[in-house]
């Protein structure tokens, strides 16, 4: 016999949609609003900066120029942001985890659903 | 195939038009990514150099090279609104299709937040350029969105014959900058030195790092099965639109990176929020600069007109099976478009297109994009076990399976570390938001999913089962 699921309340969908909103605004949004996280991009800013001193070359100067920076001073921040990529393998290794135990558990769990899908679409199960 | 769409929870069912051709594929394709090359693929050089922007660029092309040619494989078997989340649904099971979904509408409308940024900085710009700096740049935010919720909200076929003229304008702008600078049009010389002076600021692994907003160069292009319910020929069409958007954008990527490269400072270049309209201004060529101008707003309108019309699809389709409340599955009875969805998700895009940095919010969309990459990989490969060549009839046959499977694995691996150097906070964010929702979908919401209506295509069952 065919699954029937039960009638979802208006109430019941209200609630749905502001849990996904709140998922969405909390994970994403609130960690950038809180300066947690961001690109790790720090200028290296070089006391009284000369073109020369910040390595560009006569085109290049004209190409600032031309972009409305002509005081070195103004494009020293620009020049000498790098970012810094050390990392701590402990931290990679959790990533790896993370993205690869995510994958890991949505497959599973999507098969578990998927047999009652193919179970009901064509009446049998795999024995 | 199932080609109807209910208006809500399955009562009164309406039909989706199927007025789409070719053309059209192409331009919802390149249209959602031509504005790449107008901005935030350029973040790239600022994380490896010029060179590794470079290569990241044709890195990022072999990747996608691989997502067209196993979505169209899929896609010209699987044709119905929604693309790789049907796919999921008939491949691997309801909860990766609501992850599928969830992709897409974040993708897309992370994109849509981004687009409309790049419209207020671009109107910043040019108001500083005129002496009125200082302009506010949020109600040109807001009336970007809103407008093209309105247009997405009154039609779809309007939708992409508008967003086909202005991406054709968008991308002879990039041919006419090209052209133009290499005829002597520029007051200043390309300088490639760089390429000697300082070839790899961050040594090697810059190239790596790079990788992450190579991505950018052609983020989207699979957004052209999204519209597979609304192609008159789905078999035909969309593995044609989609590899001739692969071609353009290969194509266009290579010459914008050639003229911004040439044209500006790599630690300029790396942080700009314009970088086409900037090389314009650099040529000090004002028909240029007008030209890249509305090259440049052009792009961004058409791409957000795009993931308007995508995220909200992908949002319809999930609602249409009761992964999430089927209010939102509604068609308008007049404009035949899945107008609750369009509307709801304007204010999520508001609230990252106001309250976030430019390239955060394309760094949301790009792990979006990764994560559905990711999932094609063993799609694929389910999708030949359990339906071999010989047992359904496909619109497209993919070549060497399982090569493009296998190397955009890979790729993908390589982008995921590429994102953790710089952005490790945001990727442990994404992961954190899709593992809870996946894990409040398996608990909450799959108990009113209909079991039986997730399997709609005329196949037989699948092998292992």
């Amino acid at each position: 016999m065919a699954y029937e699921p039960p009638k979802q309340s208006m109430a019941g969908q209200i609630f749905d949609v502001i849990t996904l909103l709140v998922l969405t605004i909390g994970a994403l949004y609130i960690p950038l609003y809180l300066g947690l996280a961001g690109a790790a991009k720090v200028p290296n800013p070089i006391t009284n900066p000369t073109w020369e001193s910040l390595g560009q070359n006569a085109t290049e100067q004209q190409q600032w120029a031309a972009l409305g920076i002509t005081d070195p001073a103004a494009a020293n921040e620009i020049i000498t942001a790098r970012f810094d990529y050390s990392f701590s393998w402990t931290a990679l290794i959790v990533m790896a985890v993370l993205v690869i135990g995510y994958f890991v558990m949505v497959v599973r769990l999507s098969d578990r659903e998927y047999r009652e899908v193919i179970e009901e679409r064509f009446g049998t199960k795999r024995r | 195939m199932q080609d109807l769409a209910s208006t809500a929870a399955g009562t009164d069912r309406i039909r989706l038009l199927r007025v789409l051709g070719p053309s059209h594929v192409w331009a919802l394709g390149v249209g959602i990514v031509l504005v790449g090359e107008y901005m935030g693929w350029n973040f790239s050089v600022g994380k490896g150099g010029m060179i590794a922007g470079l290569m990241a660029c044709w890195v990022a092309g072999l990747l996608y090279t691989c997502v067209a040619m196993i979505d169209s494989e899929v896609t010209s078997t699987v044709a119905a609104a929604g693309g790789q989340y049907a796919q999921a649904k008939h491949i691997v099971g309801p909860l990766m299709a609501f992850n599928v979904g969830l992709f897409l509408v974040m993708a897309y409308t992370m994109l849509e937040a981004a687009n409309a940024i790049t419209v207020g900085f671009l109107l910043d710009t040019v108001a500083g350029m005129q002496g009125q700096a200082g302009l506010h740049q949020q109600p040109f935010i807001v009336l970007a969105i809103m407008f093209l919720a309105w247009l997405n909200y009154r039609g779809v076929l309007a939708t992409l014959t508008f967003n086909l003229v202005i991406t054709a304008i968008a991308f002879i702008a990039i041919v006419a900058l090209f052209v133009s600078v290499q005829f002597g049009a520029s007051a200043v010389p390309l300088d490639f030195s760089a390429i000697t002076s300082d070839p790899l600021p961050y040594g090697w692994v810059g190239i790596v790092a790079s990788l992450h907003f190579g991505l950018w160069y052609y983020l989207g292009i699979e957004g052209t099965c999204q519209a597979a319910e609304e192609v008159r020929s789905p078999a035909r069409s969309l593995p044609y639109g989609t590899m001739a958007g692969i071609m353009t954008l290969l194509i266009a990527a290579t010459m914008t990176w050639y003229i911004c490269s040439g044209l500006m400072p790599w630690e300029y270049l790396g942080q700009a929020g314009t970088p086409l309209f900037d090389a314009a201004r650099v040529t000090g060529n004002t028909s240029l600069m007008v030209l890249l101008f509305v090259g440049t707003a052009f792009a961004t309108l058409a791409s957000a007109n795009g993931c308007i019309n995508d995220a909200s699809r992908a949002w319809f389709s999930m609602s249409r099976d009761r992964y999430l409340p089927s209010w939102f599955g509604a068609v308008h009875p007049v404009y035949r478009t899945p107008y609750r969805a369009i509307v709801f998700l304007v204010p999520i895009a508001l609230i990252f297109a106001l309250g976030a940095p430019l390239d955060q919010v394309v760094t949301f969309s790009i792990l979006s994009g990764l994560l559905g990459y990711t999932f094609m990989t063993f799609n694929m490969v389910m999708f030949r076990n359990k339906w071999p060549l010989d047992r359904i009839k496909r619109g497209y046959v993919h070549p060497f399976h399982p090569l493009p499977t296998i190397v955009l694995l890979i790729l993908c691996s390589t982008a995921y570390f590429a994102v953790f150097l710089g952005y490790g906070t945001q990727l442990s964010a994404m992961m954190c938001f899709y593992i809870v929702a996946s894990l409040w979908f398996h608990f909450r919401r799959y108990k009113f999913v209909r079991r039986g209506d997730q399997f709609t295509m005329p196949w037989p069952k699948p092998q292992g089962y």
